[in-house]
């Protein structure tokens, strides 16, 4: 049984000339070597250097460290703690409001309701900003001089900081981090929403279901697969979450995130192996959902 | 028989009301998503005197473009803009071309490691990307050691366009190569038949039926890559030679105190983006619908 395979591969690669074999490798060679030495190479000694002493500066100096730097996180740094419970804020936000809000949104756009084109184009604006460009923006929603305070009675003399008040500003990084997310959800998934078959909604709805009923029932199981690919984005990019907040505070830990963790840790000034380390936590809790994607999107190959 | 019609209509009645209460309920959250937008267009439009002497709200003496003619001169964006082009033409086309080969191969030869290099790619598109700087940084000064010649890839725009292409490639080969398992296999049977060397099934058989999806994903990558400015600021020393994304981030800091001339220079690199969605919003849907909704 085992040899059929095997026998069918080698009478393929002999059909094929010397010319074509040299292509096929040369095909498959230039984009493989690429994508090992300048992304999997790296990623594997960043690996490496989160067992290690390094500043950074001499390859020399490099110095085996065992699991200090881990065990440095785990038991000696209250704001890995902080950070991860931002992650989490960050994950079940999205998960329990945006995410179903872009859903609920491209529902309702797909289902034509008045002006639907309109907010479609508005809701996807916010998506093609660059984040450096975002971040300007809503400054000047925030900032002293801005929008939010001028509703507020405040001038530019008498200013209050909205980034940083640690009682609300959790809201905001969320509802700026929304403006994003819900854009991003409802074109996937208006895109998917496209291939359900318009006449099963119908159908339901000429058997007197309710509209909730119908979304329940009949749209929600039919876009199962891309409801997967909704879940493991909304997870990976509350994991990975970092420029929007980087963008407001920098590289200070005012509202940590893994991610700010890295890199606060491991560029600039001060670099320490802690930002390996920090890289590889947050690798390992990307690695489930990434998994799970990967088995949904090739399910039938991996058969 | 007319009692169930009645109903319906009853019915639809209904479903009329809900529907446009639901349309002013959405209307009224496009409003607050558009609303940061339009603000920064107001204010781009007024002097900075403007708002200091008379408050954020109150009516703008004078409306015009300055800002946006002073934007361009002082902040110098021409120049960065076109340091925007020599890195996103470039990194598009690269990656849709190796994406390509390794879609192509992957899908029309049946090798045994073909599916360990589609995950192999797909997967990389997915990793944490704060996983590769230090080694990237490490990397680029090493290899240009070698060569003698230090920017060789660190501060030099090939270098921006090397990890863009490692870490869009992903990307582009998932979604070429699921597109082009809906091309029959006949058609690449008749041209191996016909004698086509591989290059030329590649070439002239292949990438012409992949033209919509090569479309779609170069608009999505354009607009990526465009707006990405972190890597310019790990791997270039020279702010001269930033993108523009990059540079707006560096004039936040240096116009922090005239901020209608910096919603100005927002605005402006903003501009290319969204025309981009607006012109080629087909192709844009597209693109992703192509990378996610394969089940």
């Amino acid at each position: 049984m085992k040899t059929t395979p095997a026998n069918k591969n080698i009478r393929r690669r002999r059909s094929l000339s010397r010319n074509d074999r040299f292509t096929l490798a040369a095909f498959i060679g230039i984009p493989t070597l690429m994508q090992i030495i300048f992304l999997w190479l790296p990623a594997l000694i960043t690996i490496i250097l989160s067992f290690t002493y390094w500043n950074g500066i001499n390859v020399g100096d490099i110095k085996w460290a065992g699991l200090a730097n881990y065990r440095n996180i785990f038991f000696g740094t209250p704001v890995f703690y902080e950070a991860l419970k931002n992650n989490a804020i960050w994950l079940l936000w999205f998960t329990f409001i945006a995410t179903p809000l872009g859903i609920l949104l491209a529902y309702q756009i797909d289902r034509k309701i008045k002006g639907h084109k309109l907010f479609e184009t508005v809701f996807y604006i916010p998506v093609v900003l660059s984040l450096a460009i975002i971040g300007i923006i809503w400054n000047f929603m925030f900032q002293p001089g801005g929008f939010v305070q001028g509703l507020m009675g405040r001038d530019i003399s008498n200013a209050v900081s909205i980034w940083g008040n640690y009682s609300i500003n959790t809201y905001v990084i969320m509802g700026v981090a929304s403006w994003r997310h819900i854009g991003y959800i409802m074109l996937l998934y208006l895109a998917g929403l496209k291939s359900v078959d318009p006449s099963l909604r119908e159908a339901s709805a000429i058997d007197g279901a309710t509209e909730w009923q119908t979304f329940r029932k009949i749209v929600l199981p039919t876009m199962r697969p891309v409801n997967i690919i909704i879940v493991v984005i909304t997870i990976i990019e509350s994991l990975r979450a970092f420029d929007l907040v980087y963008i407001i505070y920098g590289t200070s830990t005012a509202w940590p995130l893994l991610n700010i963790l890295v890199f606060q840790n491991f560029a600039g000034q001060g670099i320490s192996m802690k930002g390996a380390a920090y890289a590889v936590i947050l690798l390992v809790l990307c690695v489930g959902p990434i998994l799970l994607y990967l088995r949904s999107v090739f399910k039938e190959d991996l058969k | 028989m007319s009692s169930s019609i009645v109903q319906n209509k009853e019915y639809r009645n209904k479903q009329k009301v809900k529907d446009n209460f639901i349309s002013a309920f959405i209307g009224f959250f496009a409003f607050v998503w558009i609303f940061p937008i339009l603000w920064t267009i107001w204010t781009s439009l007024r002097p900075y005197n403007d708002i200091i002497s008379n408050g954020v709200f109150s009516w703008p003496r004078h409306l015009n473009l300055d800002n946006y003619f002073t934007a361009f001169r002082k902040m110098g964006l021409t120049h960065y803009f076109l340091n925007t082009l020599y890195v996103t033409i470039p990194a598009v086309v690269l990656t849709l071309f190796l994406g390509s080969l390794i879609a192509f191969v992957v899908s029309r030869y049946s090798f045994r490691f073909n599916l360990s290099l589609l995950l192999l790619f797909t997967a990389g598109n997915m990793l944490p990307i704060v996983l590769t700087y230090i080694p990237v940084f490490w990397l680029y000064i090493k290899i240009g050691d070698l060569f003698g010649n230090r920017s060789l890839l660190y501060n030099n725009y090939l270098g921006i366009i090397l990890v863009h292409v490692a870490f869009q490639v992903g990307f582009a080969t998932f979604v070429l190569s699921s597109y082009m398992k809906t091309v029959p296999k006949e058609i690449s049977e008749s041209a191996i038949i016909d004698g086509a060397s591989v290059f030329r099934h590649y070439w002239n058989v292949m990438l012409p039926l992949l033209r919509p999806p090569l479309a779609a994903l170069g608009v999505l990558m354009s607009c990526w890559i465009y707006n990405d400015f972190f890597w310019a600021l790990i791997l270039m020393s020279q702010d001269s030679k930033r993108p523009v994304t990059s540079a707006l981030r560096q004039l936040q800091g240096q116009y922090i105190t005239d901020f209608n001339l910096l919603a100005a220079g927002a605005i402006i690199v903003a501009a290319p983006t969204v025309i981009l969605f607006f012109v080629l919003r087909k192709q844009f849907v597209s693109g992703l619908t192509l990378g996610s909704t394969k089940g």
